[in-house]
């Protein structure tokens, strides 16, 4: 069946058909190809589920499983333009993340998990960033952020604001 | 044995080098000579054999002998068998592969691409976790590299061994480090962990044959090839002769160290270096001149070290002695005399609740209710009670009294047990104080709304 693609464009496929030599089924291809498009939208919409699952000889069903079990993966609307993981494991609450996340997203404006209403910033809390030598950190696309104070936090902000704008 | 004050980094050696991690600083190093040497000179069975001899026991949390493990593969199986390593670094507190992949990557697939020879796996997954950027950047530039020089691919250096070695990447979920369940998730599926047997070595990825170690396991492996079984031996821990069942605890360990130290930050020290000389030594001791309350020894789900526990050496055997679930990752976390204790089992079972994938009822509803205990005990509305009922769920989730299918569940059931059990006084004071008129009640009471796991 030749389905006319809705969401995912000629060079994602592409980009999802030079990984297959790498892995004996179809279906490890899942994730990545759920991340070439999250990367690319900022979220997995339905539609790209079920043209994944016809790419990779998938029920939607499998794919959208997967999806779903990560929480990584948005699906019904983009996240921000910046992604913010702010840790609130253990070496980071020590050392003041909670405090760091909770000034963060009063500034912005939003509740952990939000997106400011400009679409510039989602602050999400994350589970252990495995940088607890540089507690209480941020990683903010491919950016960790160190160390982080309410002073910092508010430098970022400011960047992200005017990155925005 | 080497003791901790005369100790070189080995493992950490690029750490603080110009350019560390490229192949030529790796090569000027002695990289990938014993590799060539390798190749050339030994059958896979004899690599399987130096590993086992080493006594290396794998560095991901679980310590089982990596050898062993090696052997556990079926002999003259038709392929292919697949390496996974196991760079899902999740653990609160840890943070070792992360620095391991970024200062010195080389180091990392020397120990890979040895570790498929001796297994004779053709195809290497590298399954990285989302929230590593730099480390997956830095391993694909050294991937590139050792294909171009010919240390992977077909044929390596004239041996007729082929070697692909692929990076996968996770989507932030911790459950991936469970070696089943590391699996699913590179098949293209919900990582739910496996019922075991069959164990990876007969089924594992794609239904063939596979072994998942730890980054740090491979790094240990690309050591003991260049520096010898003997040296290895040297350092840690000998194994217990009163005890036959105790493989020892050989070789170096990178601690990491987190939490209220003055120098928080991750140490290579011989296994078996206490918690106190860690903290003291390496990390400038407790901060603001304080004393700890207590100490994770080994990731959040190890439990708790007391205070006058630290004198507890942090080998393989070492946290166990004292009522911990074992070494696991060996991230010490310090939790100073000014946190609350019940602050601490909260951020604990929050991690756990929102990490159990769901499979086992024993494991998805016991991190739950924990979770859901300790917010209502913060809110000012603990009973004695539920130091009961916690304890009653700590002792009856997991592996070990044989309800989860995986080791999560005991993972946040440890700190429950060792926090009620090292600071019960603290835990009733608390809710005495804090529920003055509720204290005593038994019956059974609404949970709150979990305003924050999710």
């Amino acid at each position: 069946m030749i389905a006319q693609r809705k969401v995912l464009t000629d060079e994602m496929v592409a980009q999802i058909e030079a990984l297959a030599p790498r892995y004996p089924t179809k279906q490890a291809l899942t994730l990545p190809a759920l991340h070439i498009v999250h990367d690319e939208l900022r979220h997995v919409p339905l539609d790209a589920v079920v043209e994944i699952a016809q790419l990779l000889d998938l029920a939607p069903a499998e794919v959208q499983d997967t999806l779903t079990f990560y929480q990584f993966f948005h699906q019904e609307k983009p996240h921000g333009k910046v992604r913010a993981f702010v840790c609130r494991s253990i070496s980071c609450a020590l050392r003041g993340g909670e405090q760091v996340l909770d000034h963060l997203c009063s500034q912005a404006g939003i509740k952990p998990g939000e997106t400011t209403p400009d679409g510039s910033l989602t602050v999400e809390p994350a589970e252990c960033l495995g940088a607890c030598d540089f507690a209480p950190c941020m990683l903010a696309g491919d950016d960790l952020h160190k160390d982080l104070t309410p002073e910092k936090a508010d430098q970022f902000l400011n960047t992200v604001r005017g990155g925005a704008s | 044995m080497s003791d901790s004050q005369s100790f070189q980094p080995v493992l950490l050696e690029a750490v603080g080098v110009e350019n560390g991690h490229s192949l030529e600083s790796y090569r000027s190093r002695g990289g990938y000579a014993p590799l060539e040497k390798l190749l050339a000179e030994k059958q896979p069975p004899e690599v399987v054999e130096m590993v086992k001899s080493s006594g290396l026991r794998g560095r991901g949390g679980a310590g089982f002998m990596t050898g062993l493990k090696w052997t556990f593969l079926p002999k003259d199986h038709p392929g292919p068998i697949y390496l996974c390593v196991n760079a899902d670094e999740s653990e609160p507190g840890t943070f070792n592969n992360r620095i391991l992949m970024e200062d010195d990557p080389h180091q990392i697939l020397e120990g890979t691409i040895i570790s498929a020879y001796a297994t004779r796996a053709s195809t290497a997954y590298i399954y990285l976790r989302y929230e590593y950027p730099q480390s997956w950047n830095s391993l694909q530039a050294a991937i590139d590299e050792a294909y171009a020089a010919g240390y992977l691919g077909q044929n390596i250096k004239g041996s007729g061994f082929s070697l692909d070695i692929y990076l996968h990447r996770g989507a932030a979920a911790y459950i991936c480090g469970e070696e089943t369940g590391l699996i699913e998730s590179l098949e293209g599926k919900r990582a739910w962990p496996r019922i075991k047997p069959p164990f990876p070595a007969i089924e594992g990825a794609f239904r063939k044959p596979t072994v998942v170690n730890n980054i740090e396991t491979m790094a240990c492996v690309a050591q003991i090839a260049r520096r010898g079984v003997d040296w290895f031996r040297s350092i840690g821990v000998p194994a217990d002769p009163n005890n036959p069942r105790d493989p020892g605890s050989y070789g170096p360990k990178l601690y990491c160290l987190s939490g209220h130290v003055e120098k928080p930050g991750c140490y290579e020290a011989p296994l078996g270096i206490t918690a106190r000389e860690l903290i003291d030594r390496f990390g400038g001791g407790v901060w603001k001149g304080r004393r700890a309350k207590a100490v994770i020894p080994g990731g959040i789900s190890m439990g708790l070290l007391s205070e006058a526990e630290l004198d507890t050496p942090l080998d393989f055997a070492g946290p166990g002695k004292a009522g911990c679930l074992g070494l696991g990752t060996a991230a010490v976390v310090v939790i100073d005399e000014t946190v609350s204790i019940v602050d601490f089992l909260h951020n604990s079972c929050r991690f756990f609740a929102h990490e159990s994938c769901g499979q086992c009822t024993p494991c998805r509803e016991g991190t739950s209710w924990s979770l859901r205990m300790l917010e209502r005990i913060r809110a000012g509305k603990g009973r004695l009670k539920d130091l009961e009922l916690l304890a009653e769920i700590g002792s009856t989730m997991g592996m070990m009294p044989g309800s989860t299918i995986c080791g999560l569940a005991d993972g946040a059931a440890w700190p429950i047990k060792n926090a009620i059990a090292k600071f019960r006084d603290e835990f009733e004071e608390y809710i005495k104080q804090s529920n003055p008129t509720g204290y005593m009640e038994t019956d059974p009471v609404p949970a709150l709304p979990i305003l924050s796991a999710h």
